[in-house]
């Protein structure tokens, strides 16, 4: 589904992603963990088509499509959907309106007319019970004075409404207490199915017992150094990264 | 008489100022009726005139707004009768949805064929000259508008003929709104001088819609107009101005507005692309305790716009409140203007007056000058301004579009979302989705 090959990105001249190779197939959820600074949100906002980063190298393929060819909203409505680390607040927009025109523009995008009113609001509805999201959020302005959680989980709502292909969770579980975790884990979960994929970027191995993923990749200094499965993430858990560190110095200075 | 002006003015076509040819046409000249109570006013309003001129960007007031380019302009027609065009088309007034009383102005003149709003009970509209005769005519005309030092307002006093009187009745609640609708329709360049009065008498409710458009076939106009407004005891007003005129168009509206006790005011005032020239003056006096007042504005402007919005809340009572907000969106290399004068008189005790003052520049070559004026003499007050000059919000920006909203539409949304605490707080639900509607076309425009 998306192939990275040697993604080289940069922000104001700094050059943060240097040579990034990932693979990932439908059906499957991926974890990226890794220090802070490593540049895991840089590449959220890359696949997501940020301005501000700049690709220098490298490719990026959607089911064989060149993504980086794309505006944002075009990826969005070819099904990336990133999860925001920090998601803005929007007053006056409000965030069902908001849905709407987002729901509508991705149909329109894909030869669909726009929504009917009624099946637009079970729909509504019904994912909102999927990720408990209180009904009084979801007609208020768009993030506005909502708590941390309650962004974080408006992002999954909002995941949940768009269906995307891709999805990239940015740190959706920091912020988020116990019940939160299990019911966005939860809403993840069900969201899960062969034709779609995820890239959850955490710190916390905790998270992962709840969504279990195929592979854990560590990305560190712009590259991914490890990859494994749920047990890397035990490991990392376990021994922190200077280890990783370590030997990932060492071989480069070889 | 007034067809002999015409002819004069057709002769003696050279290029001379407006100030000339005004003085020279109406010197010793004035327009005369019944009852001749008026021409003395006339008479100490056109002196005032002539001494004080056209302002000039020297003065404080006009400092960013220079009107001399149109008062040097060309040579103006000073009499819209023959000049109107009766082939009319009101499409671009047309607010889906409402439902109203039709009043509608040609060139400043009450045109009752396209009119509806004749009979209605408890509610009096006419041409403002036949209302020359009535008593709340006598009270009011001139009793406050003629205070400030607005030279336009003087000039209008001196020499309007034309203009919309409303009288709204003890306790009447008026069923539907009042639309009206001032056309711009003249094919020779016209300088339209427009007076209007509207009454609201104790304990009546009113909604008075005001929309300014312009006929396809016109041709440059100057509209020089001057609405006083009463708001009596215990009576209510929500008054709206839609400017949506074409570029032809140019503005001087004074709006004062006297408000009697427990009285309220909400003004609407709205401006989009088009009209080349829009002065608003929007004067609100609190003349007595336990007044409220609303002043909201939205003005989107694009091109080369230039659009004024000039206010004054003068608190002269104690235990009033005055809530102003005004939002300016400016686009390409158009300029708007927003100065709000606060007055708490040393009367006026426990006042609560707040004024907000947001603008979005997005035309890189477009301005904004904003400024808040307070000027307290009470001490027992609470007063709060603020302003603020931004761009768009780039994060927002995307952020809606990496849900997959297009770039154009992610703006409209932004805008709607800066336009939001004006919009809603619109009284009209259906002017209000009107105004958002207007605001979206705006931009695509622009
Ligand atoms: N817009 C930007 N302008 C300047 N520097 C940036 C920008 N975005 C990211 N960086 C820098 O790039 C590096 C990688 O940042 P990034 O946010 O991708 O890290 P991260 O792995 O997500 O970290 P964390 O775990 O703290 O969220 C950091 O040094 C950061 O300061
Ligand atoms: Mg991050």
């Amino acid at each position: 589904m998306l192939s990275i090959r040697n993604l080289h990105a940069s922000v104001e001249d700094k050059q943060i992603l240097k040579g990034l190779d990932l693979e990932v197939k439908a059906g499957e959820v991926h974890a990226i963990m890794g220090p802070n600074g490593s540049g895991k949100s840089t590449l959220g906002n890359v696949l997501a088509g940020r301005e501000a980063y700049e690709v220098t190298e490298g490719e990026v393929l959607l089911d064989g499509k060149d993504l980086l060819d794309l505006s944002p909203e075009d990826r969005a409505r070819e099904g990336v959907f990133l999860a925001f680390q920090y998601p803005v607040e929007i007053p006056g927009v409000s965030n069902i309106n908001f849905l709407k025109t987002a729901l509508n523009e991705v149909r329109a995008y894909k030869g669909l007319p726009p929504m009917e009113a009624k099946e637009f609001l079970s729909r509504v509805k019904e994912k909102q019970k999927l990720v408990k999201f209180d009904a009084k959020l979801a007609n208020r302005s768009l993030n506005e004075g909502f708590s941390g959680g309650e962004k974080k989980r408006n992002e999954i709502f909002q995941l949940a409404m768009l269906e995307p292909k891709l999805a990239i969770l940015d740190e959706t579980d920091s912020g988020l207490d116990i019940d939160a975790l299990r019911i966005v884990a939860g809403g993840v979960n069900q969201l899960r199915s062969n034709d779609n994929a995820f890239i959850v970027i955490t710190h916390y191995q905790r998270l992962l017992d709840y969504i279990v993923p195929d592979f854990v990749h560590v990305l560190y200094n712009g590259r991914i150094v490890r990859s494994g499965t749920k047990e890397l993430a035990l490991e990392l858990e376990e021994k922190g990264y200077d280890w990783i560190k370590e030997t990932v110095d060492a071989e480069g200075t070889v | 008489m007034l067809d002999e002006v015409a002819t004069d003015i057709m002769i003696t076509q050279v290029s001379d100022s407006l100030y000339t040819q005004l003085i020279k046409t109406y010197g010793g000249n004035l327009p005369s009726s019944e009852p001749h109570s008026l021409d003395e006013i006339r008479k100490q309003a056109f002196e005032r005139f002539k001494s004080a001129g056209f302002p000039t960007v020297k003065q404080e007031d006009w400092k960013y707004t220079n009107v001399q380019p149109l008062v040097n302009r060309q040579h103006y027609v000073l009499d819209a009768e023959t000049l109107s065009s009766d082939d009319l088309s009101l499409d671009k007034a047309v607010i889906p949805g409402l439902d109203a009383y039709r009043v509608v102005m040609v060139d400043g003149r009450y045109n009752a064929k396209l009119s509806t709003a004749a009979d209605i009970h408890g509610l009096s509209i006419m041409p403002i000259d036949q209302a020359f005769d009535r008593l709340c005519f006598a009270k009011y005309f001139a009793e406050y508008a003629d205070k400030t030092d607005n030279p336009f307002v003087a000039l209008n006093t001196a020499l309007f003929t034309s203009g919309l009187f409303i009288e709204v009745g003890k306790n009447v609640q008026l069923q539907k709104p009042i639309h009206v609708i001032h056309v711009a329709s003249a094919m020779k360049p016209l300088f339209a001088q427009v007076r209007n009065l509207y009454v609201i008498s104790t304990f009546a409710e009113a909604e008075i819609i005001e929309s300014f458009i312009t006929d396809e076939g016109a041709a440059h106009n100057l509209n020089n107009t001057v609405s006083e407004v009463v708001v009596r005891e215990s009576a209510k007003l929500q008054h709206y101005y839609l400017q949506v005129a074409g570029a032809q168009g140019n503005y001087l509206n004074h709006t004062e507005v006297y408000q009697e006790k427990h009285s309220l005011y909400n003004h609407y005032n709205c401006t989009f692309p088009g009209a080349a020239f829009v002065r608003n003056n929007i004067n609100v006096r609190l003349g007595d305790s336990e007044v409220e007042s609303h002043l909201y504005g939205v003005t989107l402007t694009a091109g080369n716009q230039l659009v004024d919005n000039h206010t004054i809340v003068d608190h002269r009572e104690p235990h009033c409140e005055s809530y102003e907000w005004y939002k300016n969106i400016t686009q390409d290399t158009s300029t708007a203007v927003f100065n709000g004068k606060i007055f708490v008189r040393p009367d006026a005790q426990k006042t609560n007056a707040f004024q907000q003052n947001n603008n979005m520049l997005i035309g890189e070559k477009s301005a904004v000058y904003t400024k808040p004026q307070l000027e307290i003499f009470a001490d027992d007050v609470k007063c709060s301004h603020g302003c603020t000059i931004g761009q768009f919000d780039n994060e927002a920006l995307f952020y809606l579009r990496a849900r997959g909203i297009s770039e154009a539409q992610a703006r409209v949304l932004l805008v709607h979302a800066f336009a939001f605490d004006v919009t809603s707080r619109f009284a009209n639900a259906t002017v209000r989705e009107y105004v958002e509607h207007l605001v979206e076309q705006g931009l695509k425009a622009g």
